[in-house]
């Protein structure tokens, strides 16, 4: 059965990383949902968010084999912890000539911001799960979306209680 | 000092003794270097390849990282072969290449070639120098890397003016810098006493050993072990010089060319015992149906190798060398009378054998002759095809690191340059290289380094005028049609061996082998030997790629 695992790792933040995982994820045909990636609260390493597609081996593997390389410092399996997980959205909607109250309304629902706006278009953003930004891109849809940009998911572990 | 002289002294602190190498643009400054250099000797080779499969000889024989060196572009390029036969066979390298000036890197400049992307996937880990005060702590890591944990490759690609660029140099770093990168020797106590339990419940249990053994060289904790719980051993190719030939409790190889008595003890067994061995398909068959009655415990010091192609009921990470001696001591002794006898029994039935010839020369006759002549010591490479599933079969090993030959990556070419990189580190041994006729003319050009360095390697050519494991396969399972497969013969070896200032033998008769291998162990410089063979000679037995491991074919035997 396929699952989507979301897998934080901190890796030295070195040239030539992104490219080891990257390789890793195509030269051994796993699937790679989204990889967001950006400095940590110490600057010579870099956590990399990785969301992965597969069966239970294969994203077992996938832990297995970031923990083989030499510049990760430390795999972190998301579904083995409490967490918090957010991804961020730019969505650019059609709004000449449609009911921009109703646009609006969504975009209040889902807690979104207009950041900019014209005649032809609004863009939307939007912060949230996987699941809430498809939710609001399916709501968005009939107005006709002209051009989205998606960071990828970032992850967490929460705070111990 | 400059950085060549720096890495020089840095290699030297890791006890390089031998560089395998090739000299280039970018590399001027380093050769300069090695002009004066006493203590470390550099092998000239005649093409890139053959320096990193010498490398890795070396390394196979003697256990120590073998190095070897080439120039940017082109010349590192050649390397890349060799490198990945090391990494699919996890043998220590550190393979030296030079690169263009760092302010040129990324222009396309002459000889440029980016060989830290280009070999990313096939090593344990590489580096690009930029900075010579980085220089001495990478040549650290890099040793560090290649030869721990489950060992392997490691590229360090060196610009021309990390070479020329001056620098104090007092002390090489006693420690790698190396926060992401802490292998697991020790296995879990937990976990070894409860392979311990399962062991003892087990009826009829089976040892599957991989190269894992030979590389942590724990042949002698391998064999008490087994003797202790009289558990009956298989051994992959990596691993045919674990176990001493004969052993009574030795099965030969598994897998698509292994004896049908390890097969089938595979298929029955109740407790399959993996230790430094990775459940390659040539070694499964139909991964499916492999050890349908066995619970599986795999020892390997690799957390990925683990459950990566078949789900594992019980792991232990470690390496062979400390976990086997534990697992030793937990388990009782034992005999499995019932399962021995089963397996004698299939022995008996079912020997690995061949219908010898007076007519013609058979190979597995020549590979037999060999093993009756030679001391325990000797070493034989092979090349890739049918003569190297044959030395496996009928060579007996007697002594761990004895065997050197590409299983992971089936490397064509390999056995020649290894041979001489072996007898580098080896030089009062016999070295031999059981080759074919195909796969000698793929690093043929080395004779010129064997002759040159008096390396008196030993090739003995199994000549059938055909690429013979491929047409095997054509005959078996596309109706004979031998598509470009035949190469008849076409090169004269004796006259070749000449053109190099090496001996060559042709051998046509039966009656003449044993002359000619007597005569070429005897002689004191390279030899080439010729020895025209049976033409369609089968491997058997042979498992069908994808078949399950019971279902083993077989032609025609005595």
């Amino acid at each position: 059965m396929t699952k989507t695992k979301t897998i934080s790792v901190i890796v030295e933040n070195q040239p030539g990383v992104l490219a080891r995982i990257a390789g890793l994820f195509s030269g051994r045909a796993y699937n790679i949902d989204s990889l967001a990636v950006g400095e940590t609260e110490d600057k010579s390493t870099s956590r990399m968010t990785i969301m992965a597609t597969g069966d239970e081996l294969v994203l077992d593997q996938i832990v297995k084999q970031l923990n083989k390389l030499i510049d990760v410092i430390k795999v972190v399996d998301m579904s083995q912890e409490s967490y918090v997980e957010r991804e961020l959205a730019l969505i650019k909607v059609n709004v000449a000539g449609k009911d921009k109250t109703e646009l609006m309304n969504v975009v209040n629902v889902f807690r979104a911001r207009i950041v900019d706006a014209t005649n032809e278009t609004y863009m939307i953003e939007v912060t949230g799960t996987d699941e809430k930004i498809t939710a609001l891109t399916d709501l968005v849809k009939p107005f006709g979306i002209q051009e989205m940009s998606r960071t990828g998911a970032v992850a967490l572990t929460r705070g111990k209680r | 000092m400059n950085g060549a002289k720096i890495l020089l002294e840095c290699l030297k602190k890791e006890g390089v003794d031998t560089i395998f190498g090739y000299p280039g643009g970018v590399v001027l400054p380093l050769f300069d270097e090695i002009y004066s250099e006493k203590d470390i000797k550099l092998v000239l080779v005649r093409h890139e390849q053959g320096a990193a499969h010498m490398a890795d000889g070396y390394s196979r024989s003697t256990g120590k990282t073998g190095v070897c060196l080439a120039t940017s572009g082109p010349g590192a390029t050649n390397l890349v072969t060799g490198i990945a036969t090391a990494y699919m066979d996890s043998i220590p390298m550190v393979a030296l290449t030079g690169q263009v000036n760092t302010p040129l890197i990324g222009n396309d400049a002459f000889q440029e070639a980016d060989m830290v992307g280009i070999t990313r996937p096939i090593v344990k880990h590489n580096y690009l120098v930029k900075d010579i005060k980085d220089l001495a702590q990478t040549i650290k890591n890099a040793f560090h890397i290649a030869s721990t944990g489950r060992p392997g490759p490691v590229l360090v690609d060196l610009p021309k003016d990390v070479f020329t660029s001056q620098m104090e140099f007092s002390k090489y770093p006693d420690q790698p810098l190396l926060r992401g990168y802490k292998p697991t020797y020790e296995g879990s106590k937990v976990q070894i006493k409860k392979a311990a339990e399962m062991i003892e419940k087990a009826q009829r249990p089976l040892l599957y050993v991989g190269g894992g053994v030979t590389l942590s060289n724990a042949s002698e904790e391998l064999i008490k072990f087994a003797e202790k719980a009289d558990i009956p051993i298989t051994t992959t190719l990596m691993a045919m010089d674990t176990l001493p030939a004969g052993h009574r409790l030795g099965l030969g190889m598994l897998g698509m060319h292994g004896t049908k008595y390890a097969n089938y003890a595979v298929q029955e067994s109740d407790l399959l015992i993996a230790v430094g061995a990775r459940f390659d398909d040539r070694v499964t068959g139909k991964v499916a149906d492999f050890a349908p009655h066995a619970d599986i415990i795999h020892i390997d010091i690799d957390p990925s190798a683990i459950s990566k192609i078949i789900k594992v009921d019980l792991p232990i990470v470690g390496s062979a060398k400390n976990i086997l001696p534990e697992l030793t001591k937990e388990v009782k002794k034992k005999e499995h009378k019932e399962w021995l006898t089963q397996i004698e029994q299939w022995k008996k039935d079912f020997p690995l054998t061949y219908r010898d010839s007076d007519s013609e020369i058979k190979p597995q006759y020549v590979i037999q002759k060999i093993s009756q002549m030679v001391k325990d010591d000797t070493i034989i490479t092979t090349e890739v095809g049918q003569h190297q599933m044959w030395a496996a079969q009928f060579y007996g090993f007697r002594k761990n690191r004895t065997f050197l030959t590409s299983g992971g990556l089936g490397t064509m070419g390999y056995g020649f340059p290894a041979a001489i990189g072996a007898q580098a580190g080896n030089p009062g041994k016999l070295v031999i290289d059981i080759a074919g006729d195909g796969s000698i003319q793929m690093n043929i050009q080395e004779l010129a380094t064997a002759v040159k360095y008096k390396f008196p390697v030993k090739v003995v050519i199994l000549d059938n005028g055909y690429l013979g494991m491929v047409r095997q396969w054509q005959e078996l399972f596309y109706g004979k049609r031998y598509s470009h497969t035949i190469i008849d013969h076409s090169v004269d070896f004796v006259k070749l061996a000449e053109a190099y200032g090496a001996k060559g033998i042709r051998i046509e008769k039966k009656q003449d082998v044993e002359k000619a291998l007597k005569e070429a162990f005897a002689y004191d410089g390279p030899v080439i030997m010729d020895f025209i063979t049976a033409r369609e000679e089968n491997v058997w037995p042979m498992v069908p790629a994808g078949a399950a491991l019971g279902k083993m074919i077989e032609g025609e035997l005595a």
